[in-house]
């Protein structure tokens, strides 16, 4: 099938603003987006530019807007889309470097304000800390996060204002809050307390439907604001 | 252009880099230099676990481990090193669970571990539950865990700067080129140590389960100032990759008891491995499957065979192979178990192939996944320099770019994990050791030209040759000819077209002639490593007149001690000529037998 792809461009030493390109390429439904991008970089034009690098959907690097949602350009197939009109834009709320790559600084930025690795002072054991088949349950769904960004730059609260912590960052923080050998967890709640933390949220659920990787976000935002509001972690 | 200084710089930031880097910071000024933000490394895509024998599940040995690794190598590891990396083994995966990392659990709390090919209980033979996993994201969790403990420990990092080459002063490492992505210019990180980590190179190959971005930077670099490059002939084809696409179905779906089925519905690893049949090592798994496709028994006569993981055929099988759970009643396993230990795959099952893996088998056939050989380096993770073992001050490698050898011609499941941690650790306590009692070198005024002149080379070509066109003629001619099967004849067709790719390169034309984020241009760049790797891999086979591990040739079906159980050492001459070595295999306990599953 033959499918036409609206490119969103810009590229900051040739051009004043933004513009949009247009390419057709030859396509199985069962393509990826991603791989309608090869395409067009190696056979139409070689200055379109994005991320890549795993090409399955577990390294994180090429979220963008696909007919206006986040995801990944590689784990959206031609056919998930129901068209063959596909417009491709990076994503909204950070700068663009060029074309689809965005810099994403100010969302590690937010990550890295929320102490997101493992804190616990007590001298480790010989062999490993014990955590129960269930106490490993009950923060298994954020650890599956790849920093792709998608949540965060789908949400309204952070294009409003971009000092807000935004999803990613929780869903980072709830990864250690609720993990049993964590002793962070106050440390991580207030900073979330803050006026640009959880707070912020208006669960508008955005980010849980980006989320390439089914993160619960919006249930885990909500789980770190109860913990805010009751003290308790349970 | 601009110059950094630190004791230690790291180029990579999977785990190999990631874990040398936390150790070097410890004592010397580190600098991390990565062309992928760190998270994005392709240590997160490794799915199945992290070999250790920790006995949580039953009964087993570092020993056993060892000779496990040294059997799987097919004899050509280095049994120093494969005994130290097992040894190592039990405490360094405690360290990584006292990092926080969220292993799956036992129900007594402790780390959850699964079978994996060519682990054993070496006095019954049967497969040994080793493989320290987290459901089947085990490499996600390493890669974040050490990622999150170098943002707790302030490491500097330089994200998306790509490497570009070598500095190297009076037989020494001296430092870094590297071309900060976002803006094009050229920064020039002048060191005392310089660590590789800069992972594999499967992107050579057709069908392959790397990311798009494992083009041997490193290690073509290393062959390009003069170096030798070891056991290039030596490369991975994991048995399960999905059909035409190549993403990873782990080792560890057989783990918990899927089983390779032919279109006559046979479960014909009976007959290659009769003892451990689907959980035989790598190399003899997808041998079988190529057989099986030969002979006519790919599905519908076509080029893959099944992975069965439903539940009821895991059962039937479970029952026919008397398998038992740890406390010994029989193995059962529910959909729902298999949705919680094989999330990930079942996602990539119905994202990709749009089928349910727990209501249908899964079309499989090999992918070009892992180079056993690279930067050869000694248990410190030292650089070698040639056949005497001389070590190249300053320059140290870990990681899948590097051969140390522990893998020898046929790495086992779960040992690369181990050795990117194992060795990452050893680069980076002695290289920071070694920066404690060195001095800087002096940086040479010409440091960047040779970087500056190969990206001025495709920015300047005339011709009209496309990446993309060179790329694919190279990973179809590598697959078809230096792939699972070998024959002098296909392979000496392989080196002829890459010699003639390789001319063809200096005629490559590029559109994007800016500056910021050009990613053409070093597609273009990574192209020219990947060639020299391919021609290096292809001579360095065809030399080889003996089938060992993953290098199997049909011309000469036999391992033959006698002549061939040695490491092979390339160095690629500035003429373009590729000189062959050749070392002695470390044989400390285990003396080579006949390799039956
Ligand atoms: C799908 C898949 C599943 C796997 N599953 C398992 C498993 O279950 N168990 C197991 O033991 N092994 C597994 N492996 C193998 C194992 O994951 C890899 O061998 C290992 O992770 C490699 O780690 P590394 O640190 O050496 O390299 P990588 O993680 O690949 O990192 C390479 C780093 O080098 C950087 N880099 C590269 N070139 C340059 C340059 N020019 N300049 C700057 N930086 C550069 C990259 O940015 C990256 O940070 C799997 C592999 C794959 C592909
Ligand atoms: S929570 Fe999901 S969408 Fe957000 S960064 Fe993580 S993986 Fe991406
Ligand atoms: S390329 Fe890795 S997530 Fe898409």
């Amino acid at each position: 099938m033959q499918v036409t792809l609206k490119i969103f461009r810009y590229n900051p030493e040739t051009d004043k603003k933004p513009h949009y390109e247009t390419y057709t390429v030859e396509a199985e439904p069962t393509d990826r987006v991603l791989d309608l991008l090869e395409k067009v970089k190696g056979e139409q034009d070689g200055t379109l530019t994005f991320r890549r690098s795993c090409a399955h959907g577990v390294c994180g690097s090429d979220a963008m807007r696909i007919n206006g949602v986040n995801r990944l350009a590689c784990k959206v197939l031609v056919q998930d889309l129901g068209t063959n009109r596909i417009t491709v834009e990076p994503l909204l709320g950070l700068p663009t470097i060029k074309d689809l790559v965005v810099d994403m600084e100010p969302f590690f930025e937010h990550y890295r304000s929320v102490k997101p690795y493992f804190i616990n002072n007590d001298p480790p054991p010989k062999k490993e800390r014990l955590q129960s088949p269930e106490e490993r349950a009950r923060f298994d769904d954020t650890t599956k996060c790849i920093l792709c960004g998608a949540c965060t730059t789908s949400c309204p609260s952070f294009w409003l204002d971009d000092q807000y912590v935004g999803p990613a960052a929780i869903v980072n923080a709830h990864r250690f809050i609720f993990d049993s050998r964590d002793q962070g967890a106050e440390e991580r709640l207030k900073i979330l307390a803050d006026q640009f933390g959880v707070f912020r949220c208006h669960t508008i659920f955005n980010c849980t439907l980006a989320c390439p990787r089914e993160i619960q976000i919006t249930r885990a935002i909500g789980e770190v604001r109860k913990a805010i509001a009751t003290g308790r972690l349970d | 252009m601009k110059t950094h200084q630190y004791d230690v710089v790291v180029v990579g930031a999977g785990g190999a880099g990631l874990m040398a880097a936390l150790y070097a910071s410890q004592r010397a000024r580190t600098a991390v230099i990565s062309k992928l933000y760190p998270t994005r490394s392709h240590t997160g895509a490794a799915q199945g676990g992290i070999g250790a024998a920790l006995g949580n599940m039953e009964e087993d040995h570092p020993e056993w481990h060892t000779y496990d690794t040294v059997k799987g190598s097919d004899y050509l590891g280095d049994q120093d090193a494969i005994e130290f990396m097992c040894y190592q083994a039990p405490d360094i995966v405690y360290e990584l669970e006292h990092m926080g990392l969220p292993f799956s659990r036992t129900p007594e709390g402790l780390i959850a571990q699964r079978p994996f090919g060519g682990h054993t209980n070496n006095i019954t033979g049967k497969p040994v539950r080793r493989a320290c996993y987290a459901a089947d994201r085990t490499g996600h969790m390493i890669l974040q865990t050490l990622y999150q403990q170098g943002i707790k420990h302030g490491l500097t990092f330089y994200d998306e700067f790509q490497m570009l080459d070598l500095i190297m002063v009076n037989g020494k490492a001296a430092g870094v080129v590297a071309l900060e992505i976002a803006t094009g210019e050229i920064h020039i990180f002048h060191a005392k140590a310089v660590i590789l980590a800069t992972g594999g190179w499967g992107r050579v190959w057709e069908i392959t389960s790397n990311a798009f971005t494992l083009t041997g930077d490193g290690a073509a670099i290393v062959l390009r100032k003069g170096l030798p490059l070891e056991d290039m002939e030596f490369y991975q084809f994991h048995p399960t990759g999905i059909y035409k696409l190549g993403i990873l179905i782990t080792e560890g779906v057989r783990g918990e008891g899927g089983v390779l089925i032919n279109d006559k519905g046979e479960r014909f690893m009976e007959r290659y491995a009769p003892t451990v049949k689907d959980l035989a090592s790598r190399d003899v798994v997808s041998r079988a499957i190529y057989i099986e496709i030969r002979e006519g028994r790919g599905i519908n006569g076509q080029r893959y065979v099944y992975l069965d993981v439903r539940p009821e055929t895991v059962n039937k099988y479970a029952a026919i192979d008397g398998r038992t759970r740890p406390d010994g009643s029989p193995y059962v396993v529910t959909a729902e178990e298999l949705l919680a230990k094989l999330p990930d795959i079942i996602d990539f099952c119905r994202t990709y192939l749009g089928i349910d893996p727990v209501t249908e088998p899964i079309p499989v056939q090999p992918t070009a996944h892992y180079a056993m050989g690279g930067i050869p380096t000694n248990i410190k993770a030292e650089v070698l320099a040639d056949e005497k073992g001389t070590v190249v001050p300053g320059l140290y490698a870990a990681g899948e770019t590097a051969c140390v050898s522990v893998h020898g011609a046929n790495r086992l499941g779960t040992n690369s994990l181990l050795d990117i941690v194992v060795f990452g650790k050893q680069a980076g306590i002695h290289a920071a050791e070694y920066a404690e009692g060195a001095d800087f070198e002096p940086l040479p005024d010409d440091a960047a030209d040779f970087a500056r002149a190969q990206l001025e080379a495709i920015l300047n070509s005339q011709g009209s040759e496309r990446i993309a066109d060179i790329a694919t003629e190279m990973k179809r001619v590598m697959m078809d000819h230096v792939g699972v099967f070998r024959t002098a004849e296909g392979m000496q067709q392989a080196l002829d077209k890459i010699r003639e790719l390789k001319a063809r390169f200096k005629y490559i034309h590029i559109d994007d002639r800016g500056k910021t984020f050009n990613t053409e241009l070093l597609s273009a760049w990574e192209l020219g490593n990947l060639l020299d790797l391919a021609e290096v891999t292809t001579i360095s086979a065809l030399a080889r007149t003996e089938s060992r591990g993953a290098h199997s040739r049909e011309d000469y079906p036999k391992r033959d001690d006698e002549n061939w159980l040695k490491h092979t050492l390339a160095w690629m001459h500035p003429d373009g000529q590729v000189e062959l070595r050749y070392k002695p295999v470390v044989i400390t306990k285990y003396q080579p037998k006949e390799r039956v599953y």
